[in-house]
């Protein structure tokens, strides 16, 4: 009796120190664990390969199954992406979206550390309030917000102009960014901001020398986040731009690059590549941020 | 001469301390604060908002201003087939497209949560659908649907031989319907897996290893430990994932564009084909005011889910 508790005890201590989630090892954690795992990053991961395979297939390739595996090219060209490049307005709209998103970025990241700065530190009278109403912000979707928009923005007479986009982006941007950021602000100690204060700086030279040095990751992750998202921004700029080269990329690669029935998937996949590299760059430089900001915003 | 100086130094300082008191007043401050912020969403977000209440309500079309014409535009969509179907459509694609997302997000979740490595790589690589434009992934997906060259149909014919005819994906209204939902399972995997994989991280190991001192098994300790655990962080990624999918217009304006005749449109869509190439504002406009019952119901959810988040925090805990 005493002799099988002992016998049993070691065994139970190798399980917890294996760490308790851990199933048994071998063939079973091969069957439970790895192959689950890796079907899911080869169906996940699958229409990017396609995307990239077919953007360099020459157009005899890639029409015919019969003679050549379609998973494989076998004389890559560089065609498709040069005439996008030097056929197409193609930069044009690359240059676009990107002024588009860095200065509605800018102007949301402005905009959002002010009023989480005020909500979050000079607490008042219904701040809870005021941020329960950018959460609620949040929560409005484009898609309930195009036609009335496309009316203001037909009156203000900024139609067919990168300014529609500009200023329309920050109605998703800056609810984000606040709420992301007010987070951030909660997570610095109040007693640093007491200490500059108490020194005499102003509330503003707080702001400025204290808590926004201290609130870089934040504003970091609100940042990049923000961008990704005016970048893939497309019900707005389909409703409010109409000249082909004022267009966004996903807008454009849409409704610029299809012409008529005969779709040229070549070009159309080295557009969805190409629109999808800055991204996708951005995104490995700051994964950790992504994921700080994309929890933390589901968190808060 | 040092007098002067001395004067202007006051001069200058008193100045610049009216400035500065009045920066440091703080009703002033909160409001200059709060300014950019909600001059931006009022103008941009609340006024349209209120805009496109009154303009379901009218009859206005591009260029012309129109007239209040009551409930008229919801009468004619309630005998519009085509918006019934839309309404449908929406509802299935959000309730099959969501749980396929969370059953999936939510076992790839529990994959991550073991000890695996390159598990950070893993994890960033996991997250590309999520990051990459909507539109660009869903012509991927439009070229992987094509109805002769589409690859799926290649590997089930020629590869693995067990159909014998290429598939119509998006040439039929069920497997068009089918395809969509799949695109938007592919690409709401990533975020519900990595949101549920940060609140699977925050339960702390020893819940685990009480319960199996208790001799709970696997599922016993998946579902009396880590559901309960996960449900505060679950309601608030599914009321996301609701909303977004229940909203959603990239994907099939991209893919199928509402198509084949009609039979795939998405509220969103619709409101769009019938607002602005249709031109008309207040039919689009009633179509997507019709969204917003829903949207309540989903808001709501998400407020009683963080209710209960406190409640099982203890009240002070925010």
């Amino acid at each position: 009796m005493t002799d099988q508790t002992l016998s049993a005890r070691p065994q139970l201590q190798d399980k917890e120190r294996d760490g308790v989630i851990d199933w048994s090892s071998g063939p079973r954690r091969f069957v439970t664990l790895y192959l689950p795992l890796s079907i899911f990053v080869l169906v996940l991961l699958f229409p990017f390969y396609w995307m990239a395979i077919t953007a360099i297939k020459p157009n005899g390739e890639l029409l015919d199954y019969k003679n050549n595996n379609p998973f494989w090219v076998k004389s890559p060209t560089l065609e498709n992406i040069n005439k996008l490049l030097f056929e197409t307005d193609y930069p044009q709209w690359l240059w676009t979206t990107m002024m588009v998103a860095a200065v509605a970025t800018a102007l949301s990241l402005f905009a959002s550390v002010l009023a989480a700065y005020a909500i979050q530190r000079l607490k008042f009278k219904g701040s809870q309030y005021v941020g329960l109403a950018i959460y609620l912000a949040y929560l409005v979707p484009p898609s309930i917000l195009f036609i009335p928009l496309a009316t203001l923005i037909f009156q203000l007479g900024l139609f067919d102009s990168p300014l529609a986009l500009i200023l329309t982006y920050p109605t998703f941007l800056i609810p984000f960014c606040t709420w992301l950021l007010i987070g951030y602000f909660k997570s610095i100690p109040y007693e640093l901001e007491e200490c500059a204060m108490i020194d005499g700086a102003t509330r503003l030279q707080t702001l400025r020398r204290i808590t926004l040095p201290l609130a870089m990751p934040g504003l970091i992750s609100a940042g990049i986040f923000a961008f990704t998202l005016s970048w893939n921004e497309f019900i707005y700029a389909l409703a409010f731009i109409q000249s082909a080269e004022k267009k966004t990329v996903p807008v454009a690669v849409l409704t610029q690059l299809v012409e008529g029935d005969v779709y040229h998937w070549g070009s159309l996949m080295a557009g969805a590549l190409l629109g999808s590299i800055p991204v996708a760059i951005l995104y490995s430089f700051f994964v950790d941020y992504y994921v700080a900001s994309l929890t933390g915003a589901v968190k808060e | 001469m040092a007098v002067a100086a001395v004067e202007s130094r006051t001069v200058h300082s008193l100045q610049h301390s009216w400035l500065v008191r009045l920066f440091d007043y703080k009703p002033f401050l909160i409001f200059l604060c709060l300014l950019p912020a909600a001059g931006f969403l009022l103008v941009f977000l609340s006024y349209p908002l209120g805009l496109g209440i009154w303009l379901a309500f009218t009859d206005t079309r591009i260029g012309r201003v129109g007239q209040f014409i009551g409930l008229e535009n919801f009468e004619s969509l309630w005998y519009d087939r085509v918006f019934i179907t839309s309404v449908w459509n929406t509802l299935l694609y959000t309730g099959v497209a969501t749980i396929g997302k969370f059953a999936l997000g939510l076992w790839l979740a529990l994959l991550l949560n073991n000890h695996l490595p390159f598990k950070s790589l893993l994890r960033a690589i996991i997250l590309i659908p999520w990051i990459v434009p909507t539109v660009l992934s869903a012509i991927a997906f439009w070229w992987i649907y094509d109805p002769q060259f589409s690859i799926i149909s290649y590997v089930l014919v020629d590869v693995l031989g067990w159909r014998d005819s290429y598939i119509d994906f998006l040439g039929q209204p069920w497997p068009a319907r089918f395809s969509l939902i799949a695109a938007n399972i592919w690409r709401g995997i990533p975020f519900v897996a990595i949101s549920l994989l940060a609140g699977l991280q925050t339960i702390s190991p020893s819940l685990y290893e009480a319960a199996m001192l208790d001799g709970a098994n696997a599922w016993q300790r998946f579902q009396h430990v880590t559901l309960p655990m996960l449900m505060p962080i679950l309601a608030v990624v599914l009321t996301f994932s609701v909303l977004f999918t229940f909203t959603d217009f990239q994907l099939v304006y991209a893919i199928t564009r509402g198509g084949p005749v009609n039979a795939t449109h998405l509220m969103a869509t619709l409101a769009f084909q019938r607002g602005i190439p249709g031109g008309q504002l207040g039919e689009g406009a009633a179509i997507a005011v019709a969204m917003i019952p829903f949207l309540v119901m989903a808001t709501l959810f998400s407020y009683f889910g963080l209710a209960r988040r406190k409640w099982q925090q203890g009240e002070d805990n925010d």
